[in-house]
Parts: C-alpha cells; sequence; structure tokens
C-alpha cells in the first residue's frame, strides 16, 4: 500500500451458511488484513467449525454472543490492504431478520460482494441482497459462487446460478455485475486462477477489488455543499465548512445560497495547508463567499444552474429499522445532509414484498419491510434523487420520543404525487441536464429565473402582474383556465422549462391542481398567495407579488442585468 | 485532466473531519479524550484541519492514571501550549490516594478504578455530552462492530446487541440529559494507516514510539519498562535493551518491543515486517476471551 493509493469500501451480503465469515478471513489473510497473534489466538480457540486447520470465520465474528451462537449478529468492519488499494469492508449478516443491517453496510459501499452457495442456487435472500444492493445505490456487485468444491467445480452449475441471478439483478435495475466460482475454504480463484476451472476465463475476485473502477461514480458536475459549521473565530472571518456532496468548488465561481437563492462568487477555499485552488469530492473544506450573506448550518451552496429539487414533500423508498412499526401521521426528526426537520410519513403508498417485488398496500411498517412513501416536512429541503446523488438523496427518520433511527430513506425520482400522470400527446418536457440549450443560458438571457405565480379569482391582477414583470424586461405569460384547469401544472411547467414566468389564473380554488403545481415548480419557483392575504386593490397586490418574486431570487429589479460569470 | 480521486488518506481525512465538525454543530459541551498517543497525535491534527483558521473548538481530557511515561507527560505539556490548548487532566484521586496501583491491584481492577472509573467521573464532571476518542476497529474485534457515533446510557454503558444503525455520513446525535455519544473519528484507519499519516503530515509523536538504548527488565517473552518504582523480583536484573513501544498506556500495562527503527520509514518498514497486531503487548486485551467487550460494556473507551 503506499500513499496514493485509493480506498474501496465494499459490503458483503450471504445467507447463514453461506461461508461468509470464511471468505473474509480468507481475504483479509490473503490481503495481510491479519496479524499473527490474532491468528493464534483462532488456532487457540475452543470453537472450530470448519474441517481445516484454521477457521477463518472466528477472525471476524467478533462478539461473544454471536460466537457462542455461531451467528453474526451486527455489522462489522474490516481493514485489508493489498499495493494498490486499501478495503474498508462491512461485514453484515445474512440472517432473514437483520436487513437493517446489510442496508446499514451497503449505504457507505462502492461495491457489494453477494454470496451464493453454488449447491443451494439463487435463494430468496439472494433475491433480497441483490434488492437491496440496487436499493441502496451500489454501483458494481461481485457475485461470489462459494463452495465449488462440493460441486466438483461444475461450469454448468456456475453458470445456471449465474443466468438467474442476472434475470433478478436486470429486474432490480442492478449494472456491473460480475461472477467468480471460488472456494473460500480453499482458496480457489481468490488471489490467483483456480486450475480446477479450467473453463473461468475471468479474474480473480481479489484482482477485481483492486482494478474497479473508482472515479466514474462521482459527480462533478451539480455542486451541492451542506453547509455543516459556520467558522467564525474573528470578526472578519466567516467560514462555511462542509464537505462535498458533488460538483467543483474553485475561488471566483458564482454560486447560490440555499434557501435564500441569493446569488453570490466563493472569495477563496482557505486550508490548514494553504488556500485550495478547487475543491471535489468527497473533500472536507472551508469556503469564504465575496458577499455578508446570512448563511447557517442545514443552507447549501448549489450550481444556480443546476439547482436542485426545493419541497416540503417528496416521494421516497424507506426501509424500516426499528421495532415499534412506522405510521402515516406520526412525527419523526428527519435528518438530511445537515439538516434535521420534523417530518411526518404522509402516506404509504404500498410495501414492497422484497422477494417477488410485489407491491402491497400498507397501513405500517414493520422491522426490516420496504416501502414507497410520501414525505412531509416541516421546512423545505434541497434534494436530488438518490440514483443521482447518494449524499443529497439521503435521509434518516429518527422517532422524536425514543431518539432512536427508525429508519433509511431514499428520495426517488419523481417528486410529483401519484396523481396519474396527464396525456399530453407527444408534448415533451425538455430534461434539464441534457438540454442543447441549459436553464443556465436561458437564465443569462432572461435576466430572471423561471417560476409559476398561482391566482385564484383574480384575474384583472394577473393581467397586471404580466403587464409589470413584462416592461421590466421578463419573458412571462398568464395561463387562464376556461375549461382544462387540470393541464395548468403540467403547462406551466413546460414555460418555465422554457424559461419563463407562468402566471395561473384560475376561477375557482383547487388545491390539487395548486399542490401538483407546486410540486412541479419547487418551493421557491412557486408562488401560492392566499387571496385573503393579498391586497384587494390590484396596483398593490401586483406591487406585493413582485417584492414575493424578488426575495425568492427569481428577479432582481435593480440588478437585473447582472449576471455573475461560469453560470 | 488528472484524476479527482482522492488517496485513501485523504479520503479518511476527509471523512474524519466531517465528523469533527459535525459533533461540534449539533452537541453543546463536546470534548476530546487524549492519550498522548499516536492515534490521539493524528486526531487532534485533523481537529487543527477541521477548524483552520479557529483554535480547536473543545477542551481536551487527559485521564491521567499517572502511571504514564515521564516523556508522554512533557510531550502533553508542550503540544497543549504550542495549540493553546484548553488541557483537562483527571484522575481518580480518591483511588489513588487509598494505594491503588497495577504492582498490588492487578490489571484489570487497577484498569477499573484509574481508567474507566476515571473517565466517567471526569465525563460527568465536565457535563461532556459527546466525547472524541481516537479508537480504531481495527485495533480489536469487539471494536470492529462499534458505531461512529456510540451511544452510552447514563451510566456510560455500551449496549452492542442495541446499537442504532448508522447509515451513509448521516449520524443520529439525539440524546436526553444525562445521555453520552462516544465518537471515533479513526474509526476506518488502520495502524499503518496512522503512520503513513503522521509521516505524511510531519506531526510530532512521543519519542517513546521510537528505539533507543532503554534500561529495561526482561522476564521470559516481556520486556519491561521500569518507572514508577516496579517491583523487581529476586534474581532479576534490569538491563540496557534496543527497544521502542508499539502502543503507549500505562508502564506496566505497556510492553516493549526489540527493534532497531529509528525513523518513520523504518518503523513502518518493521511494521509491515512483522505481523503482530499492536495491542498484543498490551496485558489487558488478554486477561481473559472477549475482556475488551466486558470492559466496554462497562464504559471503557
Amino acid at each position: 500500500m503506499s500513499v496514493e493509493s485509493q480506498l474501496l469500501r465494499f459490503t458483503t451480503a450471504g445467507s447463514v451458511d453461506d461461508g461468509k465469515s470464511t471468505l473474509i478471513g480468507r481475504l483479509l489473510y490473503e490481503a495481510k488484513g491479519v496479524y499473527e497473534d490474532q491468528l493464534a489466538s483462532v488456532r487457540n480457540s475452543s470453537v472450530n467449525r470448519s474441517t481445516g486447520p484454521i477457521d477463518f470465520s472466528l477472525l471476524t465474528d467478533g462478539l461473544r454472543a454471536e460466537r457462542e451462537q455461531g451467528i453474526t449478529i451486527d455489522v462489522a468492519y474490516r481493514y485489508a490492504a493489498t499495493p494498490r488499494r486499501k478495503f474498508i469492508i462491512a461485514d453484515t449478516p445474512g440472517h432473514e431478520q437483520y436487513t437493517r443491517n446489510m442496508a446499514t453496510g451497503a449505504s457507505t459501499a462502492d461495491l457489494a460482494i453477494v454470496l451464493i452457495d453454488a449447491r443451494k442456487g439463487v435463494l430468496v435472500q439472494s433475491r433480497r441482497h441483490a434488492f437491496i444492493t440496487a436499493l441502496l445505490g451500489i454501483r458494481y456487485v461481485a457475485v461470489a459462487v462459494n463452495k465449488m468444491d462440493l460441486v466438483d467445480f461444475r461450469e454448468d452449475v456456475f453458470r445456471r446460478i449465474e443466468t438467474e441471478f442476472l434475470a433478478y439483478a436486470n429486474s432490480v435495475g442492478l449494472k456491473n455485475v460480475a461472477f467468480f466460482p471460488i472456494s473460500a475454504l480453499e482458496g480457489d480463484n481468490i488471489t490467483e486462477k483456480s486450475a480446477r476451472t479450467p473453463w473461468y476465463q475471468g479474474t480473480p475476485l481479489l484482482e477485481h477489488l483492486e482494478t474497479v473502477d473508482l472515479g466514474e461514480g462521482h459527480n462533478f458536475t451539480d455542486l451541492r455543499f451542506p453547509v455543516q459549521y459556520v467558522n467564525r473565530p474573528t470578526l472578519d472571518f466567516r467560514g462555511y465548512t462542509g464537505q462535498l456532496a458533488s460538483g467543483i468548488l474553485r475561488p471566483g465561481q458564482t454560486v447560490m445560497t440555499l434557501p435564500s437563492g441569493r446569488i453570490t462568487k466563493v472569495k477563496s477555499l482557505p486550508s490548514f495547508d494553504g488556500d485550495l485552488a478547487e475543491a471535489y469530492p468527497p473533500m472536507s473544506v472551508t469556503v469564504c463567499l465575496e458577499d455578508e450573506v446570512d448563511i447557517s448550518r442545514g443552507d447549501m451552496l448549489v450550481d444556480p444552474a443546476r439547482v436542485p429539487h426545493v419541497s416540503r414533500r417528496f416521494a421516497a423508498k424507506l426501509v424500516w429499522m426499528h421495532e415499534t412499526p412506522g405510521e402515516a401521521g406520526r412525527d419523526y426528526l428527519l435528518k438530511h445532509t445537515t439538516q434535521t426537520v420534523r417530518a411526518q410519513i404522509a402516506r404509504i403508498r404500498h410495501r414492497i414484498d422484497i422477494n417477488t417485488l410485489a407491491e402491497q398496500p400498507a397501513n405500517k411498517l414493520e422491522l426490516n419491510e420496504i416501502a414507497s412513501i410520501q414525505i412531509e416536512t416541516r421546512r423545505p429541503l434541497f434534494f436530488d434523487a438518490y440514483a443521482q446523488n447518494r449524499t443529497t438523496g439521503a435521509f434518516i427518520l429518527i422517532d422524536a420520543i425514543t431518539n432512536a433511527t427508525v429508519a433509511a430513506g431514499m428520495i426517488e425520482e419523481s417528486t410529483a404525487d401519484s396523481l396519474e400522470p396527464l396525456q399530453l400527446g407527444s408534448l415533451e418536457f425538455s430534461g434539464e441536464t441534457e438540454a442543447t440549450v441549459t436553464p443556465a443560458e436561458r437564465y443569462k438571457r432572461a435576466g430572471h429565473y423561471p417560476a409559476t405565480v398561482w391566482l385564484t379569482a383574480r384575474q384583472e391582477l394577473a393581467g397586471m402582474l404580466e403587464r409589470k414583470l413584462f416592461d421590466l424586461g421578463c419573458s412571462v405569460h398568464v395561463l387562464a383556465d376556461d375549461r382544462e384547469s387540470h393541464l395548468l401544472p403540467e403547462l406551466a411547467r413546460v414555460l418555465n422549462s422554457a424559461g419563463l414566468i407562468a402566471i395561473c389564473s384560475i376561477a375557482s380554488p383547487d388545491q390539487t391542481e395548486a399542490r401538483r403545481a407546486q410540486q412541479l415548480a419547487g418551493d421557491t419557483r412557486f408562488l401560492l398567495v392566499d387571496p385573503q392575504q393579498l391586497p384587494v386593490k390590484d396596483e398593490e397586490a401586483s406591487e406585493v407579488l413582485m417584492k414575493m418574486l424578488e426575495d425568492r431570487g427569481v428577479l432582481r429589479r435593480k440588478e437585473r442585468f447582472e449576471v455573475g460569470e461560469g453560470i | 485532466m488528472e484524476s479527482r480521486v482522492l488517496s485513501h488518506l485523504r479520503a479518511l481525512e476527509a471523512e474524519s473531519i466531517h465528523i469533527l465538525r459535525e459533533v461540534v454543530a449539533e452537541f453543546s459541551n463536546p470534548v476530546m479524550l487524549y492519550s498522548v498517543g499516536k492515534d490521539s497525535s493524528v486526531m487532534m491534527r485533523l481537529a487543527q484541519k477541521a477548524f483552520h483558521p479557529a483554535r480547536i473548538p473543545f477542551p481536551v481530557l487527559h485521564v491521567d492514571t499517572g502511571y504514564k511515561f515521564k516523556e508522554m507527560y512533557e510531550f502533553r505539556d508542550n503540544l497543549a501550549k504550542e495549540l493553546g490548548l484548553n488541557l483537562i487532566v483527571y484522575a481518580n484521586q480518591a483511588a489513588l490516594d487509598a494505594g491503588a496501583n497495577p504492582f498490588t491491584l492487578g490489571t484489570q481492577k487497577c484498569c477499573a478504578q484509574l481508567k474507566t472509573r476515571a473517565l466517567l467521573d471526569a465525563l460527568a464532571a465536565g457535563g461532556y455530552d459527546a466525547a472524541f476518542g481516537g479508537a480504531r476497529r481495527d485495533e480489536e474485534k469487539s471494536r470492529a462492530k462499534e458505531r461512529i457515533y456510540s451511544f452510552r446510557d447514563k451510566f456510560g454503558q455500551w449496549d452492542p446487541k442495541n446499537q442504532r444503525p448508522e447509515l451513509w455520513n448521516v449520524y443520529n446525535a439525539k440524546i436526553e440529559k444525562g445521555e453520552t455519544i462516544r465518537v471515533f473519528p479513526l474509526s476506518n484507519w488502520t495502524e499503518l494507516d496512522i503512520w503513513r499519516y503522521i509521516e505524511l503530515e510531519k506531526i510530532p509523536i512521543v519519542p517513546l514510539y521510537f528505539a533507543k538504548e532503554r534500561e529495561m527488565l526482561v522476564r521470559g517473552n516481556s520486556i519491561i519498562p521500569l518507572e514508577h518504582n516496579y517491583p523487581i523480583q529476586i534474581g532479576e536484573k534490569p538491563e540496557m535493551v534496543k527497544v521502542r513501544m508499539r502502543s503507549l498506556g500505562c508502564t506496566y500495562c505497556t510492553g516493549a518491543i526489540r527493534s532497531e527503527a529509528e525513523t518513520l520509514p523504518q518503523l513502518m518498514e518493521e511494521l509491515v515486517q512483522f505481523k503482530r497486531s499492536e495491542r498484543e503487548n498490551r496485558i489487558i486485551d488478554h486477561d481473559t476471551e472477549g475482556s475488551m467487550e466486558i470492559k466496554k460494556r462497562e464504559g471503557y473507551f
């Protein structure tokens, strides 16, 4: 291992008696993660469950309780290194009731080793492991078909398992799956290709672990910097500290602060070792900004051209991790990046049977169950889908009374409600990341951000607001509901993605549509005003609305055309 | 384009700094346990980095048994001065006054009084709600299951069967009054990582880690330092041996090893060569099988 070697975090999953502990013990032994005295203490141990001279599994089974029961009961972390890589191994139990431990180990892993007993083939548990691996967003899967020695190293046995597992892996969306015919006990295809599997063309398992590409998993494009702690040792130093979740930070770069929506620039990246020229994930850094802006823990610095979703409502997958069942309507604390907010499960959409992938109705969530749910938080969160960003898409739920960590959540792609999608023919929304004209370019030309204003029973106000915004140089359009009011949220969304401010003027209150429009636009870009709160006079009311749009950073009247570099 | 993959040491550094800042942001009264050893030295450097240009924003607590090496005390006091640390030294004075010592009490009872009891009392006296420790998961098997945020009940006890699940880098800092969290920023570091980082960062460490001719008592496989009036048995005679300490504890419980390693590169070379785990020379871990787990349940770090 050199100073420049890289770090691979992997997790292991297997059923009881798949030989998982033996495999890890073997990997530790081969990768020099075991010391002589530890080996001696295993040799001297009163227990030897193996047939060989060394019971490798004893190297990894840490606690007395489980040593006595003969099963691994909690996540344990192991360390090994070869000249090329350092490994952090999350050793997780395969026992049925410990799904939560596997999810825990998987949450930080780049790769998962799924063990399958060659004699037993793909079991219910193997599918569960594959499902959780996919759910927690692990990029690489190595399927270790173990105990090949007990099936005479037959290729047909291996191929059958390969075919069956791949079919399931595809159905849950797993990519980068590789298969290894091994014997952990006898050491076949662990460090060297085994002479007993001449039909196997791939690399030994350890070599695979040393060579999988670690660079491609990082997102260097979408800046996400959750502010952890504001460092203010003196009156003239104010540094925002945190760990970069994605994107790159450089001095001079234009950034937006959330939730305020204010735009400023990075002044410097001071560090103990001098100012940095750039920072990239997962570095922990300190950021100083050009302007005096009011930022505290829980806020986020983002790229103004690639903003995250900002909302109090989103859909998520949840792994329930506690004996006390989860229920809709109960109060929880939700910790997401560096923010902790009060939250409720607004609705349990369905439970997922991880053996069959069937969706089942559910009123509550039991330990180790996985469900698709709707979350509602007291304050808006700034998030991305978990599939896009493993940091800004992840959260935990904490019981507000017992303080126990009760669930792990992965935010889903869609933040819209479960309402049926509307039929808009061949109309397609331009994807914000793949568009040839980016939102940043639209912003640069328009001088303002897109937004949706939702007005009920104020047709004339809608017209006046449109006029004022237009005269200011904004691209704006009123959408009035004649007959097709249910189309307004989507139409507003289309205008927004074209960079326009959409004013939806509807005749009578419609909460459902308003909510959907809000979800499509995102909280900071959506203005829903209680008609009771708005001045009766249109002139005054339009000024209030203009002010609100300014406050949210949608437009800036005074310095409207000053657009920072880099966006 | 140059590669933007952090080396493993920088990745570990980033993780540890994130943990240090998270605790300072979320707890009202954190403290850092400082043992003067190499792991503590690394943890201190990480804290300097996490809060630069500010000083380390929490007190540093040394639980002193009174049986440490003289060189450790000197090193500690110099470092505290240099970094402007708020250093708190705590000892179980009642037990020391009653004559507690490892020679007559036995290592288990001595440790329970002078380390575990002293630690729990010190934490209670300071009203700390979080305490950083430099323990690593690779040190010992029961430590491999330790969380980064390790919940302790009102009595400072660890319940390995009822640990909070810990996912991503999202740590649960919620506790009630009287409960505490032990935080281990170095959880994912190995002994070799620590040494490589000390070399990379040029971190000062206690000279006892390097080989030198020292007056020692050789008894069987053990090489025992003679500070604190170690009771010599009839027929035994101290001799000069070229040794170094692989880990630093109390003089009686820290066995020395014969070594020629006078520099960091030599030391790491030696470490890679002889594959004996570092706590092996610590007497306390080996009293009975699983002894560390029993001690941890009672409140030991």
